[in-house]
């Protein structure tokens, strides 16, 4: 099954039945299978006559209480950032699978991880943030849409799942596990019409003075909490690395080679493969930082997350950047090269010293 | 003694914030009379626009939804399929209608989108100090076209109802004003006709209201009701342009 299939049958499992698109390559597996898929579940499928109106039948059915997704790519995603500074506003809960392409404009149809700050920085206006989730393997897709719409009910916000058009399109053997049954709050707030009840509001409108900023910190409270409670990396031979190379999506698999390779030729180098982008693993680059020589981002952008990865760092430890723009995917041997090219200077550092954070 | 007439319950009983004249307050205490006198408010679900009537979801006790400018018909979409059994309103000024939203409102309405629209055409944004609307008169003034609109710079009012006439999927399309009692009754009756359209799943339905905005019309109340009237509904005729019940369907 390609990523792109995985990602729609899983949010199927995961118990959306309301799917929104709008047809653009390289994501058209996803709003071709919803097309079929949909119906058979007795669910909504909708082909919207644009990505602004996608966004925003979403967050009808998400203002009515039910799971709901919508994908895109590029400047599909580009069209929804209004839609989606109103789903974080408002506090609707939903999923919207970004399928990365090369940009900036039309760009083209290959992979690309370049809309990194679009996703994890907020691409639309105010100050909000949205769950970025970043999986490298078509079985990673399938359980990480379950968690997307559990931690978009748990937290009332919008999940991003932040792929590019290589995992979208590969295939690889993939397992529906029952999604696990976890508690989520009930959703009182839900728009149902208000049979015997307050009414409720969905809203992101506080023309009142100083309503907005006591809001904006009730939301800023939130993100706190998500920050602390549900960053996920995963952690490849950092325990005694000279060099950690930092890489999510595609460029981890690659990464995954090349710490094969270096291995073998009996370098110490790592990786760590953030799983969230928002929030952003921090916390353990900080503790790497105490013990590993320098860092290195690998990305398919002309350096984005690696400005992540420097905050986390804090400049006590060199940051190094490999990146590939304009749909082309990083090879084990070019990234190997640049690798071993700064290995002596990495090595030349000599011993460091424990670093107190 | 006997109560002959209240204010429906389903109307909060605090001021609006609208200006003097202003025809948004009219429409949206009928739908709350209407909502009121069937009781429908534990089914019923409004979607307010980006604009002046965005604080309907102040004064109207009925669950209700925000929407981005231009989108009231994609969130009721996405909340009628949701809630298929309520009533699912829309309600929409003339620039959130008819300039940033009209892909959505027609593509709502070539689906057969079972919901209905009350689109409030003022001919102006009122939000805004009163630029041109798409619905702005030949030579109405406005603080975008000071000299008066004109034909070769600023292009041609756009006529929403009968624009939608053409879109099959529409059960009822009417357009109605405020400008006296008889008027507000007529706007009332066609309100309830778009609900019973959608609540007898008939598809899409929409009420345009020409309504009076004294204050950026530059006019005052009584004058703005004459423009309604005298020079509006020039380009506007009052009428039905599409009834599912006169089409024998």
């Amino acid at each position: 099954m390609t990523g792109n299939e995985a990602a729609a049958e899983a949010a199927v499992q995961a118990g959306c039945r309301f799917y929104y698109g709008y047809p653009i390559t390289p994501q058209n597996e996803i709003i071709n299978y919803m097309a079929v898929r949909m119906p058979q579940v007795g669910g909504t499928f909708i082909q919207a006559e644009s990505e602004i109106a996608a966004v925003n039948m979403l967050y009808g059915s998400a203002a009515a209480g039910a799971r709901t997704m919508t994908s895109s790519s590029g400047p599909g995603i580009s069209l929804k950032q209004e839609g989606l500074s109103y789903l974080a506003g408002s506090e609707l809960p939903c999923v919207i699978v970004n399928v990365q392409r090369g940009g900036p404009g039309l760009g083209d149809i290959s992979p690309s991880q370049s809309d990194y700050f679009q996703a994890v920085k907020g691409g639309g206006h105010g100050d909000y943030r949205i769950i970025v989730l970043a999986p490298s393997s078509v079985q990673e897709i399938a359980d990480l849409v379950y968690d997307a719409f559990d931690l978009a009910d748990k937290y009332r916000n919008p999940v991003m799942m932040l792929g590019d058009a290589q995992l979208g399109q590969m295939m690889e053997p993939v397992e529906f596990y029952k999604p696990a049954k976890t508690y989520l709050p009930p959703k009182k707030w839900a728009l149902t019409g208000a049979d015997g009840r307050p009414k409720n509001v969905i809203k992101s409108f506080y023309p009142v003075k100083g309503e907005l900023e006591k809001f904006n910190g009730r939301l800023q409270e939130k993100y706190r909490r998500i920050e602390e409670t549900e960053v996920r990396y995963e952690e490849i031979n950092t325990k005694d690395a000279e060099l950690v190379l930092v890489a999510y999506g595609t460029c981890a698999r690659i990464s995954r080679e090349i710490i094969k390779k270096t291995t073998e030729m009996g370098h110490r180098v790592g990786l760590l493969r953030p799983i969230t982008l928002w929030p952003f693993p921090k916390e353990a680059l900080k503790r790497l930082s105490q013990k590993a020589k320098a860092f290195m981002a690998i990305e398919m952008s002309a350096g984005q997350m690696v400005e992540d990865v420097k905050l986390s760092v804090l400049g006590r430890r060199e940051v190094y950047f490999y990146g590939r723009t304009g749909g082309g995917v990083p090879s084990t041997k070019e990234v190997l090269k640049s690798i071993i090219e700064v290995l002596p200077k990495i090595k030349a550092v000599g011993s460091v010293e424990m670093i107190e954070i | 003694m006997e109560t002959l007439y209240a204010p429906p319950k389903t109307l909060h009983r605090i001021p609006t914030h609208y200006c003097p004249g202003c025809g948004h307050g009219i429409v949206q205490r009928l739908i709350a009379e209407i909502i009121y006198e069937w009781d429908m408010r534990g089914k019923t679900i409004g979607i307010a626009p980006v604009g002046c009537a965005v604080l309907a979801y102040n004064y109207l006790d009925i669950d209700i939804s925000e929407a981005a400018h231009g989108r009231p018909p994609a969130v009721a979409t996405g909340i009628k399929r949701v809630h298929p059994d309520n009533l699912i309103f829309a309600y929409q000024g003339d620039g959130d209608l008819a300039a940033i939203g009209l892909a959505e409102i027609i593509h709502t309405a070539a689906r057969g989108e079972n919901i209905t629209v009350i689109f409030n055409n003022n001919a102006i944004y009122g939000m805004t100090n009163g630029q041109m609307a798409p619905t702005t008169l030949v030579d109405q003034r406005t603080t975008t076209c000071p000299e008066g609109r004109s034909v070769d710079e600023h292009g041609h009012p756009i006529r929403i109802c009968e624009l939608l006439a053409t879109v099959d999927g529409c059960a009822y399309i009417s357009r109605v004003s405020l400008t006296n009692p008889k008027n507000v009754q007529k706007t009332k009756a066609a309100i309830k006709k778009g609900f019973r359209t959608q609540m007898r799943r008939k598809g899409f339905s929409i009420i345009e209201v020409l309504s009076p905005c004294p204050v950026y019309w530059r006019m005052n109340t009584l004058d703005s009701m004459k423009f309604i009237d005298e020079e509006m509904s020039q380009t506007y005729p009052s009428g039905i342009f599409k009834d599912w019940e006169k089409e024998g369907s």
